[in-house]
């Protein structure tokens, strides 16, 4: 952890309480969390627990009822105002008229960059995400860990510090989940940019974050944080290693705690 | 190719079975007015006689399918086009005005829906008006605004198109207003984490989603165009058109007149709403849409 440089996102005695036809549900409960630049938070827990809320709070996607957020030192909103993070949902949500550039031009065409400029970090993203060559094809035209890594390039085409990335790769199989595991691992190794990942899935937390957020539900809050001991460099067969393993556990563990299973 | 012998073969059974029964309907149908001729002329036939007979009226109930080919025909092809008499003429007149109509109800629909879209208080104030609109008969309507227009100097072409605009925009709007807001949510957080403006979310998002809505509606439309432009005819005095055609036709009990007439109309509709698919189809595909 990176505990000497500012926060990225700071999170104090955060509250969000839905109003829904059965009552109020809350869904975050006094969350404080802290994050520092160049973090890998993985946010898990069973559903219900708030994870994508908390990511939506962080975006302004919601807006708290209690406690306070700051992004970049702003609040939640402003940082949105100025683009301050890239955002990856569960689904790949490209534009299905729009060619694979057209689709990760989207947002600088919308900060009303120059063409050029466009045309340049719309290469260079392709490249990061390995999808050089598939400038001209339409969304249906790739596979569903391709379209999920076009909208990846999406997300980093503006060179936002901060990546909030919802179950990104929840609804693919586990070979090219893996896969998409290594590559995001390196390109996070390459770019330093901060990244906040909702996942359900103990391997892929503990495999990808430096830092572990275990969530428990009714109501959404957190229930413990896990640093994680592994090395930066992580080949794919470290998920074998005793070390893994343990983390691995303590983060099970966190989740039967804050689990009740009687329901 | 065998998608095509598959609609093939469907198709040209049920208008085999539409032609059987056409012609025994005919016989039927034709059947008193022909006896009572006979017992006039104190003539007898044999069965097969009196049935030619009754398909061979000059001015029958019901005219038989070939009647009304070889009417259609004649009108068709072997007049000069400019003649009064020629179908296509009169189908070029209803044409002109559909078309004209067309245009306007699409214009007036979108933007009625793009209204209903963006401020909540047309959502709730119009949406009640438009579709009462469309309850009101179109015939009781139709000579008012032929008869309103006219006294204030607007004769011809308009008042007609305007006929075919008050029916054709219902259908435009009520699609739009779903196209338009079709985007999944998803896509719209996403224009929301850009920051992005009303106008560049409706421009980049909403529009381009409304696409295939539009040309759904635009085939519904253009159909209600068309009839719109026909019931137009009917109450102007129209001398000519496919309305004037049906109008002049039961004026004179020329009911082969009438069926030809009915039949350029299905012709002109058919070809409307091919040439509305077919402009779909190309948009679609410049789109980036999957070929089916």
């Amino acid at each position: 952890m990176t505990g000497t440089s500012p926060a990225v996102v700071a999170a104090s005695k955060l509250g969000l309480t839905f109003q829904t036809n059965d009552g109020p549900v809350q869904a975050l409960s006094n969350v404080d969390l802290t994050i520092g630049k160049g973090e890998f938070v993985s946010f898990i827990g069973p559903s219900g627990c708030g994870k994508t809320t908390l990511l939506r709070v962080i975006a302004d996607l919601e807006k708290p009822t209690s406690g306070t957020i700051s992004v970049n030192g702003m609040t939640a909103e402003q940082a949105r105002e100025k683009r301050a993070y890239g955002y990856v949902f569960q689904a790949a949500a490209l534009f299905p008229w729009r060619t694979i550039e057209r689709n990760v031009g989207l947002p600088l065409e919308i900060m009303g960059l120059s063409k050029a400029e466009q045309a340049q970090r719309i290469k260079r993203t392709l490249d990061l995400v390995n999808l050089r060559g598939f400038e001209k094809k339409y969304p249906w035209q790739l596979s569903g860990g391709m379209q999920q890594r076009a909208s990846i390039a999406r997300a980093l085409a503006f060179d936002a510090d901060l990546l909030l990335m919802d179950e990104p790769f929840g609804a693919l199989d586990e070979i090219v989940r893996d896969h998409l595991n290594e590559q995001l691992l390196e390109l996070w190794g390459r770019t330093n940019k901060t990244i906040c990942f909702v996942t359900h899935s103990i391997p892929e937390a503990v495999y990808l974050s430096t830092r572990i957020v275990v969530m428990s539900p009714r109501p959404g809050r957190v229930s413990d944080i896990i640093e994680s001991t592994l090395p930066k460099q992580r080949p794919l067969d470290i998920r074998e290693t005793p070390e893994f393993l343990a983390i691995a556990a303590r983060v099970r563990d966190g989740l039967r705690a804050g689990h009740s299973y009687d329901d | 190719m065998d998608t095509f012998r598959d609609k093939l073969i469907p198709v040209t059974s049920i208008l085999a079975g539409v032609v059987v029964l056409w012609y025994v309907m005919a016989v039927i149908l034709n059947t008193p007015f022909q006896r009572d001729l006979d017992r006039r002329a104190g003539e007898t036939h044999t069965l097969s006689e009196f049935i030619g007979k009754t398909l061979a009226q000059p001015k029958p109930t019901l005219p038989a399918p070939h009647q009304v080919a070889v009417n259609f025909f004649e009108n068709t092809f072997l007049r000069p086009v400019t003649s009064n008499r020629s179908l296509v003429y009169n189908a070029w007149v209803t044409l002109s005005s559909t078309l004209l109509g067309f245009a306007f109800g699409t214009a007036l629909g979108i933007i009625i829906a793009v209204g209903i879209v963006h401020v909540a208080t047309l959502d709730r104030s119009l949406m009640p008006w438009i579709i009462a609109s469309q309850t009101i008969p179109i015939l009781a309507v139709a000579p008012m605004i032929i008869v309103v227009l006219a006294a204030v100097g607007i004769t011809g072409l308009v008042p007609k198109a305007m006929i075919s605009t008050y029916l054709s925009f219902f259908p435009v709007t009520v699609g739009m207003v779903k196209g338009l807001r079709s985007p999944e949510i998803m896509h719209l957080d996403l224009m929301h984490t850009y920051n992005a403006s009303r106008a560049q979310t409706f421009w980049k998002l909403r529009v381009p989603a409304s696409v295939p809505f539009l040309f759904t509606s635009m085939k519904v439309a253009v159909a209600a165009s068309l009839v719109g432009a026909i019931v137009g005819e009917l109450p102007t005095g129209a001398v000519a058109g496919i309305g004037a055609k049906l109008l002049a036709g039961a004026y004179y009990s020329q009911s082969i007149d009438i069926w030809s007439a009915l039949v350029a109309g299905s012709v002109v509709a058919a070809l409307l709403v091919m040439v509305v698919g077919i402009a779909g189809r190309i948009v679609d595909r410049a789109m980036g849409g999957r070929p089916a």
